[in-house]
């Protein structure tokens, strides 16, 4: 669907985005991860069009993205407001035409929307009057009204109370199953490990992280697996010997939970073969690790001394 | 194309839909009549009749004062107490000294100031019987002295145009006018421009809307749509302003002026005259005015405006654009405003300055850069005194003022517009000039 080859972008002397090169598949969710400050906008202005790369290419659909292109897009801005003193409905209408959109088939998806949402009676109020939540849905609906091709959200939950936040997930799934292909920026990592297929990881201007978040996640796993048993803890011991290391062990309860992190070479077949004679084994789980910690582990390796930059971009 | 309509659009018609447009369209010439009809009304609403005591210690006054509408005269030759003047029913004292025709000074006591009408009468009155007692003093016979105390009339001829009064003076006071008019506006919708644009970027809404549209379209959108704004309301201001003002002298002066009570009211001779001076009197200056309108090329006055009007507001509006794309509040815009409203205000003092001497050096290259050209040159165009090659080259030059401010302007607002929280200094700026789109 998209594809980004060798993006740079420099603001002076400063270099927002060093040769960013990923692929966004089509009809699925992607993650677009990083810490304030490392470029994310940045890079979803330079997809939007709404500022040029000073070297790199965007291809969408395998031809380079073009300025017409920019009509199948939908884009949800991070700094994101309406004009408060306009009533909904006729700003919605208003957006829905700057977008290329006729005005009779604008007003009739919008009513629809509307509808489906059951926020028909904000139409005539002024934006001022509604509370943050629900601008916050009228501006999603005015994003994807004109059925984009390729949605670009930065930061979509911000803003939502839980329940409009989990109307936004489902819909942004809907769309997806429907062949949307979704961008998303987000600092929240459950939400990626939930909707996400693929992220990329910006870090300080670099991509760090690029992939598929099972492949991903398994990647940064250590080999550690969470066996529950029931026996002796000298006994599991004992049993395990070279096979593995025995990182952890939790009592108490019907079973205990001990955490093993596999030898060099070794499977977890190798591991569990000795202990089976030893102990009654009840389960045997890879502990897989987060989101967030993988986060943490590739943002905190690159700057030690990394603290979140104040400025957005 | 489309998106831009669409644009321009919304800028005019959430604007002109305000309450506060509605009310600044009705109340300003509301105000302005109101404030010229009773301007109008107290001036010839000479309120109370005045009693004059003239008291004539210099024995000057021989029963020479002529008494008037509201004001009548009583001459006593005996000095008055300020306490007896005080218990007296007369309104105004005036003393005359003994050494009034070496002072000509006469003390003038009132319990309540008269109007500026009645004291000009007073003085008038006075001024001619002290001037005959003077012209006896010496010895000059006073219908001579009338014949020779005439004013000069300097009738002004440009030598190329032979045949016909220039009156250049005056056709350069309405250009004048029309400059004034055009800083005025410039000024006030400029300001609503930068507003905007504020606006639109502490809404958070301009990142949504670049991305439909370029940023030049938006900030040209906007420009153009309050420009229309500035036009519907000015039309307005002016039909409304004249039909009040229209309205309202008819209504409080219909009896001074109606016909058919002037021609009722017996033409005395001392009438005639009265009204003889008064017509011949401010002759010159009113004549000479309506000669001037007359003589003003004015299928060319009102092309230059219009040109120079658009252009120079679209030349001072993108800047004042790019100003507000800059900024994240009111307060940081006074550091950039400044430098772009000094040229206008010293465009208004030129101009003004070229109402008396119009072929000075520094009027004639402030009529052509572009700066203050418009408000300038429209002086120099009304007054005639701008050759063709002049006018082109003003044209030119401001046509690429405003194509190059506005693409500066451009280069700014589409990085200012999305720069938050960041104090920006001109240094910050001049690097967004060079940003790559």
């Amino acid at each position: 669907m998209l594809h980004l080859e060798g993006i740079v972008k420099r603001y002076g002397s400063h270099t927002a985005l060093d040769g960013i090169t990923m692929d966004v598949p089509p009809g699925q969710v992607f993650g677009l991860l990083g810490p304030n400050g490392a470029g994310k906008t940045t890079l979803i202005r330079i997809i939007t069009r709404i500022t040029g790369p000073d070297e790199g290419t965007v291809t969408l659909d395998g031809h380079p993205m073009g300025p017409e292109d920019v009509a199948r897009m939908g884009y949800l801005p991070e700094e994101r407001g309406l004009y408060k003193k306009m009533k909904v409905g006729e700003q919605s209408l208003y957006l829905a035409q700057l977008k290329g959109m006729s005005k009779a088939e604008a007003t009739k998806r919008l009513k629809a929307w509307f509808e489906r949402w059951e926020m028909s009676a904000w139409w005539n109020k002024k934006v001022e009057e509604l509370s943050k939540g629900m601008a916050q849905k009228v501006q999603f609906i005015t994003t994807v009204l004109h059925e984009p091709k390729l949605l670009i959200l930065d930061e979509p939950f911000s803003g939502f109370d839980p329940i409009n936040a989990e109307l936004i997930r489902a819909e942004i799934l809907r769309l997806r199953d429907a062949g949307v292909t979704v961008m998303l920026s987000t600092h929240s990592m459950a939400s990626v490990e939930e909707l996400c297929d693929n992220i990329g990881l910006i870090d300080r201007s670099r991509l760090m992280l690029h992939g598929n978040v099972r492949e991903i996640r398994k990647r940064y796993g250590a080999n550690v697996y969470r066996i529950e048993y029931k026996g002796s803890r000298v006994a599991f011991a004992n049993a395990l010997g070279f096979a593995g290391e025995l990182i952890e062990v939790q009592e108490g309860g019907e079973y205990s939970v001990a955490k093993v992190k596999l030898g060099k070479g070794s499977t977890v077949n190798d591991v569990l073969r000795p202990i089976i004679s030893a102990v009654e084994v009840h389960g045997v789980q890879e502990e897989v690790p987060r989101m967030h910690d993988i986060f943490i582990k590739v943002v905190g390796e690159t700057a030690p001394e990394h603290v979140t930059a104040g400025m957005t971009e | 194309m489309n998106k831009i309509k669409l644009i321009i659009w919304r800028e005019f018609i959430t604007r002109v839909r305000k309450p506060s447009f509605l009310i600044m369209t009705l109340l300003a010439p509301v105000l302005i009549a109101a404030g010229v009809t009773v301007m109008v009304y107290l001036g010839l609403q000479d309120s109370d009749d005045h009693r004059v005591l003239v008291v004539d210690e210099a024995h000057i006054i021989a029963g020479k004062l002529k008494d008037s509408d509201k004001v009548s005269f009583y001459v006593d030759q005996r000095p008055w107490s300020d306490s007896a003047f005080k218990a007296s029913p007369y309104t105004v004292m005036v003393e005359v000294n003994d050494d009034i025709l070496n002072t000509n000074t006469v003390l003038f006591f009132y319990k309540q100031l008269p109007s500026l009408g009645v004291q000009r009468l007073i003085g008038n009155e006075l001024e001619k019987t002290i001037e005959l007692a003077k012209l006896r003093g010496e010895n000059i016979d006073a219908e001579a002295y009338q014949r020779v105390r005439k004013s000069l009339v300097m009738k002004m001829f440009d030598i190329e145009k032979m045949g016909e009064e220039s009156l250049e003076q005056e056709r350069a006071g309405i250009g004048f006018f029309f400059g004034y008019f055009m800083f005025i506006f410039i000024f006030m919708y400029g300001v609503q421009v930068m507003r905007g644009v504020m606006e639109e970027k502490q809404n958070r809404i301009v990142e949504v809307l670049i991305s439909s549209v370029k940023p030049f379209q938006l900030m040209m959108g906007k420009i153009i749509g309050i420009a229309l704004v500035g036009f519907v309301q000015f039309i307005l201001w002016i039909t409304i302003t004249a039909t009040l003002v229209t309205a309202g002298s008819a209504l409080l002066l219909k009896d001074r002026f109606d016909p058919k009570v002037l021609a009722e009211t017996p033409m005395t001779a001392q009438v005639q005259q009265q009204l003889g001076e008064q017509v011949a009197m401010p002759d010159m200056e009113d004549v000479k005015f309506l000669k001037a309108l007359q003589k003003i090329d004015w299928p060319l006055t009102l092309g230059m405006f219009l040109f120079f009007f658009v252009g120079g507001y679209l030349l001072y509006s993108s800047l004042l654009a790019a100003i507000g794309s800059a900024v994240d509040s009111e307060t940081d815009t006074q550091q950039f405003m400044f430098p772009v409203t000094l040229p206008m205000i010293l465009a208004i003092v030129i101009a003004q300055a070229a109402v008396y001497n119009p072929n000075s050096a520094m009027v004639l290259w402030c009529s052509l850069i572009p700066f203050t050209s418009p408000i300038v040159m429209m002086v120099r165009v009304a007054m005639g005194s701008a050759p063709a090659w002049q006018m082109l080259l003003s044209m030119v030059l401001l046509i690429g003022a405003f194509v190059f401010t506005t693409w500066l302007a451009g280069r700014i607002y589409r990085t200012g517009i999305l720069m938050y929280g960041k104090k920006v200094s001109w240094k910050e700026l001049g690097k967004w000039l060079f940003y790559k789109g």
